[in-house]
């Protein structure tokens, strides 16, 4: 998979780099995540609940053997109904050495943004934070806000990893 | 040869650290005065054996320091020169530079070169010394081999009465279309020495003539005897080649010569196990030892220094090294194997014992199974805590020395295995302690005296295992704690430091940052990070430290760690909907209170009498924020935990059973949780997580405190 994710990324001939994104639903808005921090897309597996964390870490699952802790990004966007169906989706990513899990909505589909097609975002304010904003995207119609994954759940905020090592 | 040598690198590399070590070890305990000969030879062979690897794999740093110490040495196991205190320090010393330079080939950082070419000068100077002015010490020289600096092979060989031969024959024509006969012909003169095939017939050549060259201690006549059996009557000429294989050098060595092209084809062709089993062990020999033996000695003949490796060659054979990735991806496995095995088990709960009564017994067998691979498995990754224990002789020697103190090591339990995670961590922690009960523990001999104690101060170092625990105890016999002055020094640091404390609570303050009592900071202990660093280890690795203290008696500093970090026998307890596991090893009971053990302070209840000691209650749903669980205390269950003595008592809903639980890492992808030391999967695939009741007990205590 993550080969394949590789061979996407190259350059087109006329507008330069290319990323791949992987863009999913919270409420009403669409969020997109680079797809090389994605490792798999799975149900929503009920969690064990960890004492005293905050209310958007669900809890930890256990994939396959390793304890995977798991964040709802709508509860900690403040976006969207917070309930869980069949139709709840875990994206799974890998980042860095680590292993963790966002619940979202759905997940809509895998898209190419050129380099000119992602607008800087000035720093509003928004439960996102500032800085963990890559900036806009837009697809046809459609606006996708891009997250700088691999910076958020790394940062102290998110409350993911020991403050010694968070950023 | 194009051999790409740095493929064996890193055998190379682990042998020479088993081989200094070796050496240290022997030094260090070596007693001067009666030398064991056996140890200084075995001193001799790690020493030589590096320098024969180190000049292979063309380390000649290494090789050059070990050559002069093998020389010395060499002297000394012949007894040339008595074994002086100059020396063993010099080759401790030696010793130390060399595991700087093996550090440097493995890439970690670069030797100095300078102190290596001072060690070749001392160890020089004292081989030169020895010539003119050490006397020759005779109970030193071991008595079986009585001879000169040179060993010279004659003297074994002649002794020995071994002969070489050389002999022709021709085989009778029916036993030369057959090849076994002839194979059991060449087995049955391997049995009386060596055999060595200097030209035999090809197959349809006009010339039948055979040419061995046998080396044996039997006489001409045995030989002769054996081959009447297959040779044609008149064709055997036997006859011996000069007596003495060091004039006849070609003889004596004319296995290793450059082969004759016969020979390969000769080994290929005979299945003649013992012969080619035995031409392989002595070439390994003689590749080992580059003083000159006769190759094809049996191995009575062999000297004094070969037949000890030879031993130690044949345990190596029982023994393989594994990388410990590798180990600990069979451990992981093992540990799903497990979990998987649980599950299955768990499923099988419901069905009827009568119908599928083979599908339950396999279940109870695969149960024992996997639980005895488990413990297998898990086996290989202990050591023996000797591997941290032994560097303490010298660490003993050598400080206690520098501080002009004296002091004698006691080494107890051990064998006492443990993980190897923990064990290699556990070597700092451990040589800070012992540092610091030499520094700060033993007094000089001279208060010794005055204080009537023997001026020889005891640090003892034990391990021992102690319901799932190791504890590892680190003595002194010296002045013990001075309770007025680390509470000056605590205040001095700014440290809360109230009279009221205890004598334990006094203790602790020592392991706090920045804390030494050292009146004079030496360059042993005293700049005040050491103790504070040993707690913080030993915490990481899941342990508590405790230390005892009698004024004038001395000071024992306790380490207590768990057996392994993979693996706990745990107790499941339900909250609400919530699945914990209590390490078994603290829980002590479980109950269900009645109404008048329960005491409140402050207008809440806080506590049980239990047997008329009260206990601090830690009511778990509170503690994790867990709804819809039980809050009447008579009517969940208590369990006692004891951690250290302290206890103190978890309200749960009810108690599910004791399993063995793999843990599993929750700081992987997350991150540590107050309370909780580890997580670990259920039978049916849900984590659970692991209470950390030793923070849970000091939580306990401190609820009773503030409420008090």
């Amino acid at each position: 998979m993550q080969y394949a994710a590789t061979v996407h990324r190259d350059y087109h001939e006329e507008d330069g780099l290319v990323q791949e994104f992987l863009s999913f639903i919270l409420g009403d808005e669409e969020y997109a995540i680079d797809i090389l921090t994605v490792q798999e897309i799975r149900g929503y597996d009920p969690v064990t609940a960890i004492a005293n964390a905050p209310a958007f870490i669900k809890g930890v699952i256990n994939l396959r053997g390793t304890i995977v802790p798991i964040v709802d990004l709508r509860i900690k966007f403040g976006v969207g109904k917070v309930e869980y169906t069949a139709f709840t989706v875990v994206i799974i990513l890998n980042i860095g050495a680590r292993v963790m899990g966002i619940v979202v909505d759905s997940v809509s589909d895998v898209v190419s943004l050129a380099a000119d097609a992602i607008h800087p975002t000035s720093d509003f304010s928004s439960q996102i934070g500032a800085g963990f904003l890559k900036g806009l995207g837009t697809v046809g119609e459609r606006m996708l806000i891009l997250l700088d994954i691999e910076r958020m759940m790394h940062s102290r905020d998110m409350a993911l990893v020991d403050s010694d090592d968070a950023e | 040869m194009s051999i790409d040598m740095s493929q064996f690198y890193q055998v190379f590399f682990d042998e020479a650290a088993e081989h200094l070590g070796q050496i240290e070890n022997l030094l260090v305990s070596i007693d001067l005065r009666h030398p064991d000969e056996e140890e200084i030879n075995a001193v001799f062979r790690a020493a030589h054996s590096i320098k024969g690897s180190a000049a292979t794999f063309g380390f000649s740093d290494m090789a050059d320091i070990t050559h002069v110490m093998e020389s010395l040495l060499d002297e000394v196991r012949k007894g040339a020169r008595a074994l002086s205190a100059d020396m063993v320090d010099a080759c401790l010393v030696a010793g130390d530079i060399l595991n700087a330079q093996l550090a440097a080939h493995r890439g970690e950082g670069a030797a100095d070169t300078a102190p290596a070419a001072a060690i070749i000068a001392r160890l020089g100077q004292l081989l030169k010394d020895g010539d003119s002015s050490a006397p020759v010490v005779e109970h030193a020289s071991p008595p079986v081999t009585p001879v000169p600096p040179a060993v010279t092979p004659p003297a074994i060989s002649s002794a020995l009465q071994v002969g070489v031969f050389d002999v022709r024959f021709v085989p009778e024509p029916h036993v030369a279309s057959q090849p076994e006969l002839l194979d059991n012909m060449l087995d049955e003169l391997g049995r009386l020495g060596g055999v060595e095939i200097v030209s035999r017939p090809a197959v349809d050549s006009d010339d039948p003539q055979w040419w061995l060259k046998i080396t044996s201690m039997m006489p001409a006549d045995t030989l002769r005897e054996v081959l009447d059996f297959m040779a044609e009557p008149d064709s055997v000429d036997i006859s011996p080649v000069g007596g003495e294989p060091t004039a006849g050098e070609h003889t004596a060595y004319g296995f290793f010569d450059p082969l004759p092209d016969a020979l390969p084809q000769a080994v290929v062709e005979a299945p003649d196990e013992g012969g080619v089993e035995g031409v392989v062990v002595e070439e390994e020999a003689y590749g080992f030892f580059t003083d000159p033996l006769p190759p094809v000695v049996s191995h009575s003949a062999v000297s004094p220094d070969v037949a000890p490796a030879a031993s130690a060659r044949g345990g190596a054979d029982t023994s393989i090294r594994v990388g410990v990735e590798k180990v600990d991806l069979m451990i992981n496995l093992v540990g799903e194997l497990v979990i998987t095995q649980a599950m299955l088990l768990e499923s099988a709960q419901g069905i009827d014992p009568v119908l599928h009564e083979r599908l339950l017994a396999g279940f109870n067998q695969l149960q024992r199974n996997t639980r005895d691979l488990q413990e297998t498995v898990m086996s290989v990754r202990m050591l023996p805590m000797s591997m941290v224990f032994s560097r303490f002789p010298r660490v003993v020697r050598d400080l206690s020395r520098k501080l002009g103190k004296q002091a004698e090591l006691k080494l107890l339990g051990e064998h006492t295995e443990l993980d190897k995670g923990l064990v290699e961590r556990l070597a700092d922690p451990l040589t800070h302690l012992v540092r610091n009960s030499l520094d700060h523990g033993i007094e000089t001999p001279e208060k010794r005296r005055a204080a009537g104690k023997p001026e020889t101060g005891t640090i003892t170092l034990s391990a021992s295992h102690q319901s799932g625990n190791i504890v590892i105890e680190v003595g002194d016999d010296g002045a013990g704690l001075d309770r007025v002055r680390i509470l000056a020094k605590a205040r001095e640091n700014g440290l809360p430091a109230p009279d009221s404390l205890s004598d334990a609570e006094v203790w602790m303050l020592i392991f706090e940052a920045g804390f030494s009592t050292a009146e004079v900071v030496t360059e042993v202990s005293g700049r005040g990070v050491g103790m504070d660093v040993v707690r913080r280890n030993i915490c990481a690795m899941g342990g508590r430290v405790d230390v005892q203290s009698i004024r004038g008696v001395g000071t024992r500093f306790t380490v207590r760690l768990p057996l392994t970090l993979a693996i706990l026998d745990g107790m499941s307890v339900r909250v609400g909907g919530e699945t914990y596991i209590l390490p078994l090893g603290h829980v002590a009971e479980s109950l269900q209170p009645t109404a008048d053990m329960i005491h409140s302070l402050s207008g809440v209840p806080r506590l049980i009498r239990l047997r008329g000691r009260y206990v601090p209650v830690i009511e778990l749903y509170r503690e994790f924020g867990v709804a819809d669980s039980c809050v009447d205390w008579t009517r969940g269950i208590m369990v006692v935990i004891d951690v250290d003595g302290s206890q103190a008592a978890l309200f749960v809903d009810e108690l599910l059973g004791q399993h063995q639980v793999v843990i599993k890492s929750l700081e992987a992808n997350f991150r540590r949780i107050k309370g909780v030391s580890g997580a670990t999967i259920l039978g049916d695939g849900r984590v659970a997580m692991i209470l950390d009741l030793p923070a849970l007990a000091s939580r306990a205590r401190r609820l009773q405190c503030v409420a008090a």
